[in-house]
C-alpha cells in the first residue's frame, strides 16, 4: 500500500502559528483509501463553510479553518480550561495520482471531509474474460 | 464506558484535580478501536453570575449521539461516535477518536437543573446550567449613615 499523501513537516507547529485568536491547532485527521478514492477527514469543530480554506498548490494540499468569536469571555471567569480555541491549520503532500479537478470537500457538525478521487490510471479495473 | 468523579475539596480547587489529567489526552491514544475514553471531551467551564457555561467539542455528533445529564451539582455528558465501517477502505492515518465516551464533572456551585440548556452548533456543545438561587451571586447595597 503506498502512502499517496506525505504529511509535511508543520506537524509540531501546534502551538507555534499566531493568529488573531492566539493559537492555531492541528486538526486531528484520518486519511482513508477506497478503490476509486482518498478521503480526508478533518475534525475541525466550532468551524463552518465558509471560514473553512481548502488550497493546492504544488502538490501540497493545505486546509485552513477559522473559528470565529473565540476571544469573548473574559479570563477571569474561566474555572476550568481543558483546550484552546483557535483556527485549525494544517498541511500534506499530494501525490500526482490525485485528480486534483475532481477534488471536493465538504463540511457537516464541525468535520470537514475532503474527496480526492484517484486520476484514471490508479484505478482498480475489472478485466472480463470472454470465453471462446 | 469510564465515569469520572471529582472529589470535592473546598472553592474552585474542585477543578485541581481534572487539570491534572489535562494531557491525559483520549485522541492520542491508538490502542486498537476500542480507545481509552477518559477525559474525552475536554471542557472549557467558565461562569457569569447567573448561569455556569459547559463547552466541549463534539466533532461528528448529533444531539441524538449525546446524552446530558444533571443530577445535584453533577453534569455528566456522554455519547458515542461511530466507526464508518466499509470494508473496502484502508486507513493511512487515524487520529480521530471513535467509540463512546462520558465524562461526569462536579460543578462549583448548585444549579436548578429544570432549566439547563444545551446547544449543538458546528461540533460544539455548550451547555448553559443557571445557577440555583442560593448560589447566585447577590450585590448588597453599603448605605452611608449621615
Amino acid at each position: 500500500m503506498t502512502a499517496t499523501m506525505i504529511e509535511k513537516t508543520q506537524d509540531n507547529a501546534t502551538n507555534a502559528m499566531p493568529s488573531h485568536c492566539g493559537q492555531t491547532y492541528l486538526p486531528k485527521v484520518d486519511i482513508l483509501e477506497k478503490p476509486d478514492e482518498l478521503l480526508l477527514i478533518a475534525d475541525v469543530p466550532g468551524a463552518t463553510a465558509d471560514g473553512i480554506d481548502v488550497e493546492l498548490e504544488h502538490g501540497t494540499l493545505t486546509i485552513h479553518a477559522h473559528v470565529g468569536a473565540c476571544c469573548v469571555k473574559p479570563e477571569s471567569s474561566y474555572l476550568l480550561r481543558e483546550y484552546g480555541r483557535g483556527d485549525y491549520h494544517r498541511s500534506f503532500k499530494i501525490s500526482e495520482h490525485i485528480d486534483t479537478d475532481k477534488m471536493s470537500a465538504e463540511v457537516s457538525n464541525g468535520v470537514l471531509t475532503l474527496h480526492l478521487p484517484k486520476a484514471e490510471a490508479l484505478k482498480p479495473r475489472k478485466i472480463t474474460v470472454k470465453s471462446i | 464506558m469510564l465515569l469520572r468523579r471529582m472529589t470535592p475539596v473546598p472553592g474552585f480547587g474542585l477543578f485541581r484535580q481534572d487539570m491534572e489529567n489535562l494531557f491525559d489526552d483520549f485522541f492520542s491514544r491508538f490502542d486498537g478501536p476500542t480507545r481509552r475514553t477518559r477525559g474525552f471531551p475536554p471542557l472549557n467551564i467558565w461562569e457569569d453570575d447567573e448561569r455556569l457555561f459547559v463547552e466541549a467539542d463534539v466533532p461528528g455528533l448529533t444531539m441524538n449521539d449525546i446524552d446530558i445529564e444533571v443530577m445535584g451539582n453533577e453534569l455528566t455528558i456522554k455519547g458515542r461516535r461511530e466507526t464508518p465501517n466499509d470494508e473496502e477502505t484502508t486507513y493511512h492515518r487515524r487520529e480521530r477518536g471513535m467509540g463512546e465516551f462520558a465524562r461526569m464533572i462536579t460543578l462549583p456551585v448548585n444549579i436548578d437543573p429544570n432549566n439547563v440548556e444545551a446547544v449543538l452548533k458546528n461540533g460544539v456543545l455548550t451547555v448553559t446550567l443557571p445557577k440555583a438561587e442560593v448560589a447566585k451571586v447577590r450585590k448588597i447595597e453599603v448605605k452611608t449613615e449621615n
